[in-house]
Order: C-alpha cells, then sequence, then structure tokens
C-alpha cells in the first residue's frame, strides 16, 4: 500500500511538470512579459522605461530559461521559469499584483470556500443517490418518467439562473438571508445557507440521473435476480445490493473531486461575496493577475491529482477485490 | 455594388462544418445499416419535436451568419467606401427591430419608458412623468389604449400563424404521411409554433415585445442575435475536438506502445487542470495577444468575430480529452476482435484497418459525444462570459446579456426582461438539445439497445 502510494505519487510528478510547462508556454512564450506590461499598463501611452520598471517589479527582468550573466547554478535559477514556475512545486506561489503572498492568501481563503463546498457536496450526495434511489425502485413507472423529465428540465436551465433566481426570491422578495456577505464562525450559518441549497439544486438534473443510470444498470444483473429469488424486498434488494455494487461507478465519479472542494466555487462565491478561492480567482481573473491565475491552476491540477490518487484508495476500501500493488 | 459580402472566420467554419454534415447526411442516405438508427431517431416524437425547434434555431443562426457591409453613399476618390458596420441577412430581415432603439428601458409590450423624466409642456412648465416611447406603441394615441390593441393585435397574429401553420400542416402531411414519422407530435408542434411565432411578429411589428435594455436596444433583437453565438460556440467548437480525439484516441489505441504513452500523458496533464482555470488562462493571453495587436482587425465585428474563434478553439482543446479516452478504450476493445485480426493476418495495411473496420465502429460514440456536448457548451458560454473570459463584450451573446442585465438586478423596481429572455431563449435551446441528445444516444448505443431486448 505505502509503496503503491510513493508510486503513484512518482507518476503524478511528470504530470505536474507538463501542467507546469504548458502554464508557462501559456504565461510567458505566447506572450512575452513586455506584451503583458503593455496590457496592464494600458497600451497607448506606454514609455520603455515604465514597462522596464513592471517587469522588475514583479521579477520578469530576467530570461526565459537560461541566464548568461550569471555564474554557476544561477545561470538556471535567476530565470523566469526556475522562479516562477519551477518554485510551485514546493508550493511557493510568489506575490500577487497587489504585493501580498499567494500562499498566505490560498491558506486563509480556504476556510470560507470549503463551508460552503463541503456542505454542497455532502448534503448533494445524500440528495441525489436518494432520488436516484427513488427513480429506480419505480423504475418504468410514471413516477420515473417524471422524475427523469424533471431531471432534463433542470439540466437544461442555466447555472446562472439557479443563483440569480435564489438571490431574488429568498434574499429580495422574502427577507429571509443576506444577498451576500460572510462571517466568521457560527454567524456565518445565514450567509451560507442559501449558497448550499443553490449549489445542490443547481447540479439535481444531471447528477441524479447519473445515479439513475448506475443503477439502473446494475438491477439488470444476476445477482440482483438471485437477491429476489431469496425472496427479499425491492427495497433490501436496493439498499443491500444495488447500492453496493455500484461504489466502484459512484466513487470514480465523487471522490475525484473531494480535494478540489477547496478550491471553492467561481460563480457561487462572486455572486454570494464569499472571500474564498473562487471569488479570489475571479478577481485575479477580472484584474489580469497573471501569477495569481497561474497559481490557482497549478493548484487545481495538484488538488486533482490527489484525488485521482484518493480514488484508487476508496476502490480498496469497498472493493475487497481491488487490490493496490 | 451598393454592398460587400463579409466572411468573417466564425462564418467560414460555420460553411465548413454546414458542408460536413451535408456530406455526412448524403454518405448516410447511401447506407442503409447507417440510416438504420437515424430511422429509430425519427420515430420518436421527442426527438423531432426538439429538432424541429433545433431546426428553427439554426434558420436563424444561418441566416445571421450571412455578413456583408453596406456601401457609403459618399465616395472617395471613386472608390467606394463601406461602412464599418458588418450586418447579416438577418439584421436586414429584422431590420425595424435593429433601428428602432429607445432612450433606455422599457417594460415588454410598453409605451412609455421605464423611468419617469421631467418634461416641459406648452404653458412652460415642468412636468414628471413617464415619456412616451418613440416607437414602442407610437401607433396610439393614448397611452391607455394598449391593453385592447395588445389583445386585439395578439389575437389576430396567432390567427394568421395558424392560419400559415394549416397550410404548411396540410402541405407536410402529403407529402411526409408515409415515411413513419410521428406525424401528429410533429403537426401539432407546426401548429403551436406557428401561432406563437405569428402572435409576437404582428405584436413585434408596433411594440417591443420583450422590452428594451439600458441603451434602447430591442431586446427580442439581442436575445434573437445571441443565438448564433450560443449555436457557434456549440458546434465550431467541434471541429476541433474532433479530429484531436478521433486521430489521437485510435493512434494510441490500436498501436499502443509509446504513442499511447504520449497520448495518455497529453491528456492527462490537460483534464488534471479545472477546465475553468486552462479557459481563464488560455483567454487571459488570447486578450493579450489581441490588444497588442490592433492592426490585425479591420472592423470591431471582426476583432469579436475571431475573439469567439478563439474562444471554440480554446474550449475544444480544453474538452477533447474525454471523447478521447473513450476512443481510445474502444479501439483498445476492438482490435482484439477477430474481424481485425483477421484483417492483419490477410496483411491489410494499418492504415486500410484504422480507416475501413475501426473509425466506422467507434462513429456511434463520436456522434453521441458531439450531440451530448452541444448544450454542455451552450451553457458554458453564459458562464464564461460571466466570468469574463468568455466572448467579447461587444459580442451580443446570452452570455453578456445576463451580464449587462446583472447589475440591475438592485434596482427598484426590478428590470427583469432582459435575464428572463435571456435564460427563456437558452432554456428553449439547451433543452430541445438535451431532448433530441437522449433520443440519438438511446438509437445509437449499443449497449442500451441490447439490454432493452434483454429486458
Amino acid at each position: 500500500m505505502i509503496a503503491y502510494l510513493i508510486r503513484r505519487i512518482l507518476y503524478a510528478l511528470p504530470i505536474l511538470a507538463g501542467v507546469n510547462l504548458l502554464t508557462f508556454a501559456l504565461f510567458f512564450v505566447v506572450n512575452t512579459p513586455d506584451d503583458m506590461a503593455r496590457m496592464q499598463l494600458g497600451i497607448k501611452r506606454v514609455t520603455p522605461d515604465a514597462i522596464e520598471k513592471w517587469k522588475q517589479q514583479r521579477g520578469y527582468d530576467k530570461p526565459l530559461f537560461f541566464n548568461k550573466t550569471e555564474e554557476g547554478t544561477h545561470k538556471i535559477t535567476a530565470t523566469i521559469f526556475w522562479q516562477k514556475s519551477a518554485s510551485m512545486f514546493v508550493l511557493d506561489f510568489g506575490y500577487s499584483d497587489d504585493g501580498r503572498s499567494i500562499s498566505r492568501e490560498i491558506a486563509t481563503r480556504m476556510g470560507p470556500s470549503l463551508a460552503i463546498a463541503l456542505p454542497t457536496f455532502l448534503i448533494g450526495l445524500v440528495a441525489y443517490i436518494g432520488f436516484a434511489l427513488l427513480m429506480t425502485l419505480f423504475r418504468a413507472t410514471a413516477l420515473d418518467m417524471a422524475g427523469v423529465a424533471l431531471c432534463v428540465l433542470l439540466m437544461s436551465v442555466s447555472g446562472l439562473f439557479y443563483i440569480i433566481g435564489g438571490q431574488f426570491v429568498v434574499s429580495k422578495l422574502w427577507h429571509l438571508v443576506p444577498i451576500s456577505g460572510y462571517d466568521g464562525g457560527i454567524g456565518s450559518f445565514k450567509f451560507v445557507v442559501l449558497p448550499i441549497v443553490i449549489g445542490v439544486i443547481g447540479s439535481v438534473g444531471s447528477s441524479s440521473r447519473w445515479y439513475r443510470t448506475i443503477f439502473l444498470e446494475e438491477i439488470g444483473k444476476d445477482y440482483v435476480r438471485t437477491a429476489r429469488a431469496k425472496g427479499l424486498s425491492e427495497l433490501a434488494v436496493l439498499f443491500r445490493h444495488v447500492l453496493k455494487n455500484a461504489m466502484i461507478p459512484i466513487l470514480t465519479g465523487v471522490v475525484v473531486v473531494i480535494p478540489l472542494l477547496f478550491m471553492g466555487s467561481l460563480l457561487t462565491e462572486s455572486f454570494f461575496g464569499i472571500p474564498g478561492l473562487g471569488s479570489y480567482t475571479i478577481d485575479a481573473i477580472n484584474a489580469q493577475d497573471f501569477s495569481v491565475v497561474r497559481a490557482m491552476v497549478f493548484l487545481g491540477s495538484l488538488l486533482y491529482i490527489a484525488g485521482l490518487i484518493l480514488t484508487d484508495i476508496s476502490y480498496t476500501m469497498v472493493d475487497p477485490r481491488v487490490r493496490l500493488q | 455594388m451598393s454592398f460587400m459580402p463579409v466572411m468573417l472566420w466564425s462564418d467560414a467554419l460555420v460553411f465548413l462544418l454546414l458542408a460536413a454534415s451535408l456530406t455526412g447526411a448524403w454518405y448516410v442516405r447511401q447506407r442503409e445499416h447507417l440510416l438504420l438508427p437515424w430511422r429509430r431517431v425519427a420515430q420518436s416524437a421527442t426527438a423531432m419535436v426538439s429538432l424541429l425547434v433545433l431546426a428553427l434555431f439554426v434558420l436563424v443562426g444561418l441566416l445571421d451568419t450571412l455578413h456583408y457591409r453596406v456601401a457609403l453613399p459618399e465616395k472617395n476618390g471613386g472608390e467606394t467606401v463601406y461602412s464599418p458596420e458588418v450586418l447579416s441577412v438577418f439584421d436586414k430581415l429584422v431590420m425595424p427591430l435593429r433601428a428602432q432603439t429607445e432612450k433606455t428601458y422599457s417594460a415588454p409590450l410598453a409605451v412609455t419608458l421605464y423611468a419617469k423624466e421631467s418634461t416641459d409642456d406648452a404653458h412652460g412648465r415642468v412636468l414628471r412623468e413617464y415619456p412616451r416611447l418613440r416607437y414602442g406603441g407610437a401607433h396610439l394615441t393614448d397611452g391607455s389604449q394598449r391593453d385592447g390593441d395588445v389583445l386585439w393585435r395578439g389575437l389576430t397574429g396567432t390567427m394568421w400563424g395558424l392560419v400559415a401553420g394549416l397550410l404548411i400542416v396540410m402541405a407536410g402531411k402529403r407529402y411526409l404521411g408515409k415515411r413513419g414519422w410521428p406525424l401528429r407530435a410533429l403537426l401539432m408542434a407546426t401548429l403551436v409554433i406557428a401561432g406563437i411565432l405569428g402572435m409576437i411578429v404582428n405584436l413585434a411589428a408596433v411594440y417591443h415585445v420583450l422590452g428594451t435594455d439600458k441603451v434602447g436596444q430591442d431586446v427580442l433583437y439581442l436575445s434573437l442575435k445571441s443565438i448564433r453565438t450560443g449555436l457557434i460556440i456549440g458546434t465550431v467548437t467541434t471541429l476541433v475536438t474532433l479530429p484531436l480525439a478521433l486521430l489521437l484516441g485510435i493512434a494510441a489505441g490500436y498501436l499502443r506502445g509509446w504513442v499511447d504513452d504520449v497520448v495518455q500523458y497529453i491528456y492527462t496533464v490537460l483534464s488534471s487542470i479545472p477546465s475553468v482555470l486552462l479557459i481563464a488562462a488560455a483567454v487571459l493571453m488570447m486578450q493579450v495577444t489581441i490588444d497588442t495587436h490592433p492592426q490585425w482587425f479591420d472592423t470591431s465585428a471582426s476583432r469579436a468575430d475571431l475573439r469567439l474563434v478563439f474562444l471554440c478553439l480554446i474550449l475544444g482543446v480544453t474538452s477533447w480529452t474525454g471523447l478521447c479516452r473513450l476512443l481510445r478504450g474502444e479501439t483498445l476493445k476492438l482490435r482484439e476482435l477477430e474481424y481485425i485480426q483477421a484483417a492483419q493476418a490477410f496483411g491489410v495495411s494499418s492504415f486500410r484497418i484504422l480507416t475501413r473496420h475501426i473509425v466506422p465502429n467507434v462513429m456511434h460514440i463520436v456522434l453521441i459525444s458531439l450531440v451530448m456536448d452541444f448544450s454542455g457548451l451552450v451553457l458554458a458560454e453564459a458562464v464564461l462570459s460571466y466570468v469574463g473570459v468568455g466572448v467579447d463584450p461587444s459580442m451580443i451573446s446570452f452570455g453578456t446579456m445576463i451580464n449587462g442585465a446583472r447589475l440591475e438586478m438592485g434596482r427598484e423596481p426590478m428590470v427583469w426582461w432582459a435575464l428572463a429572455a435571456a435564460f427563456g431563449f437558452m432554456l428553449v435551446l439547451v433543452l430541445a438539445a438535451n431532448l433530441f441528445a437522449d433520443v440519438v444516444r438511446d438509437a445509437f448505443d449499443p449497449r442500451l439497445a441490447s439490454s432493452t431486448k434483454s429486458e
């Protein structure tokens, strides 16, 4: 198990290196730092001095890969690639355009992100699986058909609509909760409850339908017929057999997103003014703060790969046939 | 010539796509075994009604794709000068909608502006009142006649629409009677759509059916123009995903070895980056390139258009990995089957095996994944435009409409019609696409076909 984990983490390194190279190419080779400086300082009136100053402040005034003017190892380390890209492997994300440490921002903003994302994920999981099991129980009846039709309808509505509509009805018409904002500790409840509810409703359609497909696939198998032949009730068949056997496909889709919960949701956080990583990213995109976007890309893929590894581990927990070697 | 045809990049890609789908349709028509699943699609009432709705959207989108620039009256030394404004045939058709802009917000079917303004009356006194609109309901002498007029025009419009619909239905029934299509559903849908269209057309002639936005543009016009953007995002993206996924997926699955390793590495790297972030990063960089090279574009439309094409490209690059993985898996399975091994034993070249035996047998996966992805892409456009990494702000799209209207949420009383229009049009488009995609999947997926038989 430990050996397997180490191997998986080693496998992850080339992928992260690929992500790193890709973002480096996107941010520094497609457009030179000069282009970025010109963009940030305004296209029209910009002097070469101003560009140099901008680059110097942000440490972009170095060669991309190889610095001939330096000595020894500094030939490699005093470059943009080493300082801006390779350093991310040790989680050193540098500074944002307003001079704050990105690593510290990430650490403080993970909390609010999780306060929304984790409950949304957990409530959602129970709700979707429950709804899907209900549809499976009443499969091929009018109730099932209505459920599927509802899912397709809900899937076809833009995610923005749930947020805007929810804010309008709950906060503006009914005045139940504040429209946006955040507060630490127990006071945050009134701020997070609406984003969580909207987050859960927002993906009822696609998720429930996906779980229903999984359950329907399982229910056609031989062991289900055996279980029924033993005289088990349909409910017992569903919960004790179908749900257990459907765990592998469910885990494949679910576990991989758990680490990504830290990243929060871009839309929800920015609409509700939650000071999490999602709104941080959106603000960075709008302010064209490239170092923050780069850091978030790297962090995102790091968490995704962690999710893949977690998925493999979770298989061993639900399926005794799977052994990690 | 009084106008100059303009071919924007996205137009060219749309025509390419159109040509490709027509060729595909012609190819399928020749072959009975390929036609069979389509027959199954054609028998489904849901699919045909959704297709009818989609066809209307596509018609609007295609008309909106034929662009031209009008010649200006003044000449520059004998040389005709063309207006910098790029129009489309669709703009020409709905010219009144486009040209009749009000001063600012007005509610749907309103005859006055949405906010009070100070005006001087004949005696020099200052009055605070809702000023009448320049065009909306301008034929009425008194604003209070509006309700009756709207009702009357709505009813007559519906009647005319129904009459026209009935004519189409009668003609359609004679020609389509023997095809085994769900005629009743189709005819009912035609009637309903014709009635609604008749009502809207009759009302839109003298009112702003969905109101006007902040700068007084007709919201119905904006919504109709957004259709093209949505359709392009949903379809042109496949021009990128398809070759990448097909080529790399099949190569990886068939050749295995180092090719497989490389392809797997590439798609793992790409799919490990959360897609919104990758798109955001790529779009930010594209923006820098576009902004630092203003000399590339002769009109603002061509700049917005190139940005749209790039957005499709980026969406394609970020979304081919899923299809590629599916195709790789399917090819791995296929290459072990007897008929492929027989072909190999006969000495058929790898290229011929791929084109004759592998590609046709994975096409159903390609097709299913394309129709399933379409609606997601249309929805993604709105989200990306909200995040600020979508289409150009000057390009009319559902995303920019929502973005513009969102800021008005705080107004009292609320300006809701632009939001409602954008969400409504999107819902109809995406719902039709989703329903159609479901039927296509059921018809083409051999796994589903066999599982329904065994039960």
